[in-house]
This record gives C-alpha cells, structure tokens and sequence, in this order.
C-alpha cells in the first residue's frame, strides 16, 4: 500500500460532502469511551487516590481506623525503602542484559533475513517467530527445567566433556537466567517488526547504491539501519515497556530458585505489599511511580521518533 | 544467476557470502527451537525418568502423564484450558469489534472532539496495563465481580493499541469516496460500516485480533490477582500453580511439563495457520505517517 493512496486527514472538508453526521461517530466510539472510562481511567485515577491517603487510627485508643491525607508520604516512603531501590537496580541489571541482546539478535536476523540469496528463511522465520505464542509462564517452566542442575542438557554436556556445571539459578547466574527467557521470548516479534519494515524499504535505493559498489554489509551498515530507526525505536520502546512489567518470568523462576526473593523486581513488591503485607496505600504509590516512569520514558522515545520522521519529510 | 563461465568466479563468491548469514540463522532457529524439543522429549518421561535418563532423549511414559493430568482433581487441566479460551477468545473477539468500531469512527468521520479523543486514547497505549490491575481488582471486588469470570474478561476488552491499529488500517483501506458514494446511496451509517467498512478491515482485524488472543492467552497478572477460585483459571495461572506446589511434590512436575506442552499446541498451530493473514507491517509502518 502506497501512502498516496491514502486521503490525508486534512483534505476532507473541500470536498462536497452530503449532510455531515454528528451522533454517528460518537455512537461507533462509545463502547470504547465507556470501557477506557471503566477500566483505565477509573482504575487510575483510583490508584492516585490510594497513594495519597493513609489507614490511621483515630481518637487515641478506642478510636476507628480511618482514611486521612497524607499527602507525598507514601510516595517519599515507596521511594525510599530500600527494597524498592534495590529491585529497581535489579531490574536495571536484568533490562541492561535483555533489551541490548534481543534488539541486536532481532535486528541481525532481520538484516539477514532481508539479504538476497538466503537459504531457509521461511523456517527461520518462523520458527525464531515461534517463541512469541509461547506465555511467559509456559517460557520460563521450559527454560527453567532446562537450568536445574538434574535436568538440565547444557550441564549434561559440560560434564561429558568434563567441565564444571554452571549455576544457572545462583545468585548471580539468575540475572543470566532470566534476561535469558526474556529475550528467547521477545526477538522473534521484533525481528518481525523490522523485517517488516525493512521489506517496505523500496529496491531501488540497494540498487543505485550496488552499482556504486557498495557491499551488503555497507548497503546494511549506511543505509538499511538509518531507514529502519523508526522500527528500532518503536522496538526500543515495546521492550522497555516490557522491561518495566516484568512479572510472570521471575515470578515462575521463583518457584525453582531461591536466589529470587518475594521483592525481586518491582511489580513482584507491588503485588507483595497490596496482597501479602496489606500495605495498599504503599502499592499505589509504587504502581504510580511506575506508570509515570514507563509514561516519561515512552514521551521521551516518541519526542525523538517524532523529531527523525519530521526531519525526513523536510 | 547466469551460467556462462565467466560469472564463475562472482557466483562463487555470492555463494560464500550467502553461506554464513544462512547458518547465523539456522543456529537462531536451533535457539529458539531447544525449549519446544525439550518439552516434547520430557513430557514423554515417567517421573522416575525425567530426573535419571538424558534429559533429550524420549522416555517411555507420555500416555500415563496424559491420563494422569486429565484426571488430576478430576479433569481441571481441562477446565483451565476451556477458560483460556473463554478468557482468549471472548476477550479477543469483543476486544476487536470494539476496536473496530472506534477506529473506523476516527479514521473516517470529522468532529469536534476527534483529537482529544484519538490523543486520550493512545495514551492509553502508553499506560502499563500491568499497573493497572490492582486497583482494578479493588473495583471489581467492590462491585462484586471479582474471582468471577468477568473480573478476567472484561478489562481485557479495551485495548488501546488495538483501537490504534483499527484506526490507521481504516484509513488505508476504506475509501472515503465509497462511504459518501453509500451516503449519498441513502445507506445507513451502520449499514455502511457494517456493509462496506468492516470488510475491507478484515486483515487489519485479523492482526488486532491475533495479537490480543495471543496477549490474552498470555496474560498471567490479571487472572492471578483477579481470582482465588482454582476452577477459573486460565492455563498460565493453573501451570503456574502446579509448579509452586511442585517444589513440595515433585509427581506435579510430570504433570506441569505435560500441560506445558498441550498448552503451547493449539497456540502454535493457530499461529501457523494465521501467519499468512498477520499485517504485522501495521506494527512498523504505524508510527511512520
């Protein structure tokens, strides 16, 4: 599909058009208006809500448990706990693994994907797009039983050739472990996303560019990777979303690894501290801080993809 | 490729360099592929076997594994597979006639509010979904919903992305001609959307319904904290389940791998099937206009 086949949004009004409807549109948009109401904006706005008030007991000894105002308290104490700053960390640790590897593995299929004369790429394809229908529950039970020492293949092969096992659930090897499941899960979705885009990139612009005598390394290198940043953005910026969430994979590692603790990641505390210890207010404030967070992020990435198309049409 | 002798040496040449990126991606595929062979191989061991024998090689006990997980606690397994599918099927069919409608009505129709509307709700896209799952249980459970199958269901059925992706895929594909050539016709609006629109969106409504199925099926926070009742939960958090309890009674692991397997079958094969009709090239070209 050509972009000049597409009406631009502004040239509507100059044509003759019969009588314009009104209710129309917004009879279309309203099932979606009531659910985006119902089940992000409400839950939202109720989350802000939580981490701004306190459970306190009020009027000395007899008194009942009521809410009060607490104003920033609850976000200074998130913040400041400890526990918090240190999934935070292992967190940064885990996305600096993951996010670089699965870009670079995604990206890397993808450009040889796109060259002319490779064999299997349609298996290729395929099967490295295949880890994306597997649940990260379903990922993590599979690469996790592959860690364990009694079953896994890779420490059966070390000691065949008589080297040491490693460690794929200790304390430093989990990090490993988990970046590990995390990008076996997600290159494949993005090396369609780049294939994709590569795919819409026109001939002809390889062409002009082998009769120069450019070689497909340089043709990928100067030309294929600057078109494809708006790909590698967006990418980017699934993948740090992504990043952010991650849940279901330590929470699963968890059950075969002691090295992963009920706070390991954020989300995991978050869910502790609502759940486990009853501190809602507490979880709030964290799931606030979170959503801003992933929300600055996501702004920031989208500000700089904005500026590249705008700077490309120009 | 021409075959005269003087090509020899370039075709030689273009032979080698095409050897390389061809075995990078087959050792890509081997990767990938490990974990799949893995659970095959080990959902066919007896549970004395899966810690004893190589860990690749099949074993004897794939049929007793597959009554055994049919019959623990009386057929659950297969309950927890029917709601994956209520929860998948249902939430994505709902998730993509909604997003249908919405997108269509943004991508086709000029009114006052329009912009607010589309900004409002892409940046729902930006918001974690994840993070928003606990005060969602809170509404639910206030509401008396909560450890039902709506609590899992209905919040799944707004999807910002989708509503997104409906939007830029309608403004390629439907025509604004048509549409004022139906008006001028005396069609309906919803007869025009029903009749004209929402077939020529049917392959962008076949990639917004994969990915939310696919998401859906996925999912493992939402129905963990939405539900305590173990007959509602979908497979992840049923798996998920046996494999905690697993670490007291390892007889569970044989079950938790097998269910492994059979849950990851139909996915893979509706993937297989579906992949001719993914525009996944939505995904890339979306944010380029």
């Amino acid at each position: 599909m050509t972009s000049d086949t597409v009406p631009a949004a502004g040239t509507a009004p100059q044509r003759r058009r019969s009588a314009r409807p009104v209710l129309a549109p917004w009879l279309f948009l309203a099932p979606a208006i009531a659910l985006f109401a119902l089940f992000l904006l409400i839950p939202m706005g109720y989350a802000i809500f939580l981490s701004f008030v306190a459970l306190r007991v009020e009027g000395g000894a007899f008194g009942t448990r009521q809410q009060v105002f607490v104003g920033f308290e609850n976000y200074v104490t998130a913040l400041t706990n400890p526990e918090f700053v240190a999934s935070l960390g292992r967190l940064a640790i885990f996305g600096l693994i993951a996010v670089p590897l699965t870009l670079g593995l995604a990206l890397l299929f993808a450009l040889l994907l796109d060259l002319p004369g490779v064999r299997a790429t349609r298996f290729a394809r395929t099967s490295i797009f295949l880890p994306y229908a597997v649940p990260g529950v379903i990922a993590t039970l599979l690469w996790g039983f592959m860690y364990l020492p009694s079953t896994s293949p890779f420490n059966y092969v070390l000691e065949l050739v008589g080297l040491p096992p490693i460690d794929f659930l200790g304390p430093t090897g989990v990090f490993g472990a988990l970046a590990n499941i995390a990008i076996w899960g997600g290159v494949g979705f993005n090396m369609i996303i780049m294939f994709t885009a590569l795919r819409s990139i026109p001939s002809e612009i390889y062409e002009a560019a082998k009769l120069d005598g450019a070689s497909e390394w340089q043709i990928a290198w100067r030309i294929k990777i600057p078109l494809l940043s708006p790909a590698l953005l967006l990418t980017l910026l699934f993948s740090l979303i992504a990043t952010l969430q991650a849940y279901s994979e330590p929470m699963t590692l968890k059950t075969m690894s002691n090295s992963i603790s009920y706070s390991f990641f954020p989300l995991m505390k978050v869910y502790r501290d609502a759940f486990g210890v009853d501190n809602i207010s507490g979880a709030a404030a964290t799931s606030v801080v979170l959503a801003l967070g992933t929300l600055i992020v996501s702004l920031l990435l989208l500000r700089v993809l904005q500026r590249r198309t705008f700077e490309e049409v120009r | 490729m021409s075959a005269s002798a003087l090509a020899l040496p370039k075709r030689s040449r273009l032979e080698r360099s095409r050897i390389i990126p061809t075995i990078v991606l087959i050792l890509g595929s081997i990767y990938t592929l490990i974990p799949i062979l893995w659970v095959v191989t080990a959902s066919t061991k007896s549970k004395g076997e899966l810690f004893t024998t190589f860990t690749l090689f099949p074993g004897t006990g794939f049929w007793d594994n597959l009554v055994e997980l049919s019959t623990y606690e009386h057929g659950r397994f297969w309950l927890w597979a029917m709601n994956s599918v209520i929860y998948a099927g249902g939430g994505a069919v709902l998730s993509t006639i909604v997003s249908a409608a919405a997108g269509y009505a943004l991508a086709r129709y000029r009114f006052r509010g329009r912009q607010v509307v589309f900004t409002i709700l892409l940046a729902g896209v930006l918001l974690p979904q994840i993070t928003l799952a606990i005060p969602q249980y809170f509404l639910m459970s206030s509401i008396g919903l909560a450890n039902t199958h709506w609590a899992v269901l209905l919040p799944v059925i707004i999807n910002p992305f989708g509503i997104y992706l409906s939007c830029i895929y309608a403004m390629g594909s439907v025509p604004e001609d048509t549409i004022e050539a139906a008006r001028i016709d005396g069609a309906s609006e919803f007869r025009i959307f029903r009749s004209i629109a929402l077939p020529m969106m049917v392959p962008g409504l076949v990639t917004v319904f994969m990915l939310q199925f696919i998401g859906i099926w996925n999912n493992f926070l939402l129905p963990f904290i939405m539900l305590s009742t173990e007959s509602l939960y979908p497979l992840t958090t049923g798996l998920y389940m046996l494999l905690s309890r697993g670490t007291g009674t390892p007889v569970l692991y044989t079950l938790a791998i097998t269910g492994a397997l059979l849950s990851i079958i139909p996915l893979v094969a509706l993937m297989l099937f579906l992949q001719r009709f993914w525009r996944l090239d939505l995904i890339s070209g979306s944010l380029k206009g």
